[in-house]
């Protein structure tokens, strides 16, 4: 049976250990050389990057989260041990795990760590979706003549990289499909490689439960529920009919997802629909002028994106969370896109002045959609506000300024706030 | 109530009033016309609380009353009658019933106590004229295009009447924006509305004034107080609400300084506008003109669509000049001008560009360039 170690990346026939240099990292497969969808998930991925950047926080448990009443971000993998799980609220992560290290989140070296985790997928497969920072689907279908090695062996190579190269850790699935994929890599975390090939895929699936399906939350966990549907077993039972009329398009996917069957291609470049930034306050606010400030970074930052993708929108969104939970949204069609964080940010504060909402709220978010490519935004102004001409002359001004001494190098009084 | 009236007579004013009415309704009332018959007249009310139209016609009033049935039905019904019908509506108290006899065919509509509906509250009008449809229909006609439909800047969402200083004097004057284009449309002051007060005339409200305009010997009687505004021709008296707003100073807007003078056919050039941008994208719209010496090209360049150029023979002795803008608002000024060539004043690319009639300053445009 094929096998591969995953430290020297020597391919071998069978046994426990790598003949070459005696290592226990060693995936074995009937189909290992022959599949090619795979996805790459980064092991506890903001954790790690903290403790690469801070060796001080290697042997310490480490939470990634905002604020003393925040929910956790991430938990490296001590902490996991505690019992401490993403998006638990932040006491109770305290609880489990009292000598833990909370770090506040550093969006900025995420995002950096990200590209270069991606920069190195790039080089295996142009065919990369990323589905978020820290993981990505990849099609390495048809690569295994230009590496000279099938893409099980590029894979093994990409975590060696990963870890030799950026010091930090991702776990792979590999699969015949994306859906597949993605739970295999969920299977031997962290630094796993797990396979899951096309001969054994129903008999895997058997027991599993249908929650194992990316999207199926805690709402369409209780429609299946009443349909009597726990395991794939149960959905394998259902004529596909039937599905469909019970659960219409979603039942249609069911029916191939119970056989281990997702059509779905890796989709490289997927077109962005918009582009939003939010953020969970430390402590809920009703203040006008601290929300005010937050309005205005976060309108920053979505024009900051756009502008580094060079596009534009007409759409600008309003997000609140009021400390109930209970989210509120707004939106504006523009007259013409814009990608001015000045814009954005006298439009989301209209919105918001709109609103006419004392708050107090936990969360607030800004976005930006309905895209264009940049060259047809802002050309046109407004009669009604002269001055806009020149807030957008220094706005570019003080994006330039950016760009050459950094991004703190010139900042609105506002955003101070 | 019972009373006797001649179709069209009847379906003149029906349709009047039920144009008013929403056809989304919340409160069942808003969706009744209010019918009054006393002496030798019938008055049909509607309103959507912002609006309220009355509408009389002579009538043969058998028995006095009033009662209220739904507006688009009762319309709908009259449209459908025979024309020259003598139309009997008659409605006894007990029954709740509005019956509607014409020749052989017979109706009988639900309907709603007449206490219930809404009659809007009389106003203080403090400026009281009158002055000629055909003045009217210019000042508006002229006007509307420009309101904008942005609901963050509700005080745009209408017409701004008000008295104005101009080089002859006072004048009475309509201007609308909405931020992209602006329309000045100036009329001599009838008298009486001098210490006018500006009010902003809704949307709606300037649509439906327009059917009270048609006829070219009307007089109609302006009111106006801070908060409503009225309309009114013997037969028919329309009243609004106001927009609650302050209109921008607008006077700012209108470039002064703009020298370079192009005089174009406002047919011949809409007629080009129109040609050329059928390649432009469905986001842009943008139309270029390049400017020289009695020459103007109108070209469109769009990368995924197409290109088209187009030259037409103009009066223009300035610099050599490039200017984009959004073909619908050239192609909707252009069709403002109705008897000479359009002067159009430029600045620069990047300024707001004024259009107007000849020499003709009673009606200003001005629109805003589009980078292209």
């Amino acid at each position: 049976m094929p096998a591969l170690c995953r430290d020297c990346l020597a391919t071998f026939d069978a046994g426990r250990r790598c003949p070459t240099c005696r290592s226990p990292r060693v995936t074995v497969h009937d189909e290992l050389f022959t599949l090619s969808i795979a996805h790459m998930d980064c092991d506890a991925f903001y954790a790690s990057v903290e403790k690469r950047d801070n060796p001080e926080l290697r042997d310490k448990p480490v939470i990634i989260g905002g604020g003393k009443r925040g929910v956790v971000s991430t938990a490296c993998y001590l902490a996991r041990i505690k019992g401490v799980r993403s998006a638990m609220p932040m006491f109770q992560a305290l609880k489990l795990c009292p000598e833990a290290i909370v770090v506040r989140p550093r969006m900025d070296a995420y995002v950096e760590a990200s590209r270069a985790v991606r920069a190195l997928m790039d080089e295996l497969t142009p065919v990369v979706e990323p589905l978020s920072l820290d993981e990505a689907f990849m099609d390495l279908g048809g690569t295994a003549k230009l590496h000279g090695a099938p893409p099980a062996v590029m894979l093994a190579r990409l975590t060696k990289r990963m870890k030799d190269e950026l010091g930090l850790t991702g776990s792979i699935g590999l699969s015949h499909n994306k859906f597949l994929a993605k739970v295999a890599s969920d299977l031997d975390k962290p630094r796993g490689f797990s396979v899951i090939g096309k001969a054994e895929t129903v008999e895997f699936l058997r027991h599993k439960p249908v929650r194992l399906i990316w999207g199926i939350g805690p709402a369409a966990q209780e429609s299946l529920d009443r349909a009597g549907i726990r395991t794939f077993n149960d959905l394998h039972r259902w004529d596909h009919d039937d599905l469909v009329a019970r659960f219409g398009g979603t039942g249609d996917r069911l029916w191939h997802l119970a056989r281990g069957e997702d059509a779905r291609r890796v989709a490289a470049n997927r077109p962005v629909k918009g582009i939003s930034n939010e953020t969970t306050f430390y402590e809920d606010t009703g203040d006008p002028d601290i929300l005010d400030g937050h309005i205005w970074r976060l309108s920053e930052q979505v024009s900051g994106r756009a502008k580094a993708r060079d596009i534009a929108g007409s759409v600008v969104t309003l997000k609140l969370k009021r400390s109930n939970h209970k989210i509120v949204s707004r939106q504006l069609h523009l007259r013409e896109p814009t990608q001015y964080a000045d814009t954005i940010y006298r439009t989301a504060r209209a919105l918001f002045d709109q609103l006419g909402d004392k708050g107090p709220f936990r969360l607030l978010g800004v976005g930006l959609s309905h895209l264009c490519p940049a060259s047809d935004a802002d050309r046109e102004g407004d009669l009604l506000d002269p001055d806009a001409g020149k807030r957008a002359k220094a706005e570019k001004a003080a994006d330039d300024i950016r760009k050459k001494f950094g991004k703190d190098a010139i900042v609105k009084g506002r955003a101070l706030r | 109530m019972k009373f006797s009236i001649e179709r069209a007579a009847l379906l003149k004013a029906v349709a009047q009033a039920q144009s008013v009415v929403e056809r989304r309704n919340t409160i069942p009332i808003l969706a009744n016309v209010l019918i009054e018959a006393e002496g030798d007249t019938v008055m049909f009310r509607a309103t959507d609380l912002d609006i309220e139209v009355v509408d009389r016609a002579p009538a043969k009033v058998e028995r006095a009353g009033a009662t209220t049935v739904a507006a688009v039905t009762l319309n709908e019904i009259v449209r459908k009658l025979p024309d020259g019908a003598l139309v009997t509506l008659s409605e006894s108290g007990s029954s709740g019933r509005l019956t509607i006899e014409a020749g052989r065919s017979n109706f009988s509509l639900a309907t709603l106590p007449k206490e219930d509906f809404p009659v809007m509250a009389s106003s203080d009008y403090a400026s009281n004229f009158s002055a000629p449809a055909p003045v009217l229909r210019r000042l508006f006609d002229k006007s509307k295009f420009a309101i904008s439909t942005e609901e963050t800047r509700y005080y745009l969402n209408g017409v701004y009447m008000h008295v104005a200083d101009s080089d002859g004097g006072k004048v009475l004057r309509c201007v609308a924006t909405d931020g992209h284009r602006l329309a000045r449309i100036d009329a001599d002051l009838p008298s009486g509305a001098e210490g006018m007060a500006g009010v902003i005339v809704p949307r709606k409200t300037v649509g439906e004034l327009r059917k009270l305009l048609d006829d070219d010997d009307a007089q109609i009687a302006v009111s106006v107080s801070e908060t409503k505004v009225r309309f009114a021709t013997p037969q028919i008296t329309l009243t609004s609400k106001v927009i609650d707003g302050t209109f921008p100073d607008y006077t700012r807007v209108i470039p002064t300084g703009n020298t370079r003078r192009l005089e174009v056919d406002a047919a011949e050039f809409a007629k080009a506008v129109d040609r050329v941008a059928t390649v432009s994208s469905e986001r842009s719209r943008a139309v270029k003109l390049s400017l020289d010496e009695d020459r103007l090209i109108l070209s469109v360049n769009a990368p995924d669509s197409g290109a088209a150029e187009e030259e037409l023979a103009v009066a223009y002795g300035d610099d050599r000049l490039e200017i984009g803008f959004n073909a619908k608002y050239l192609l909707e000024i252009a069709s403002q001008v109705d008897r000479e060539n359009a002067v159009f004043m430029f600045n620069s690319s990047g300024d707001p560009t004024l259009m107007r009639e000849g020499n003709d300053t009673t009606a200003v445009y001005v629109v805003m360039p589009m980078r292209v």
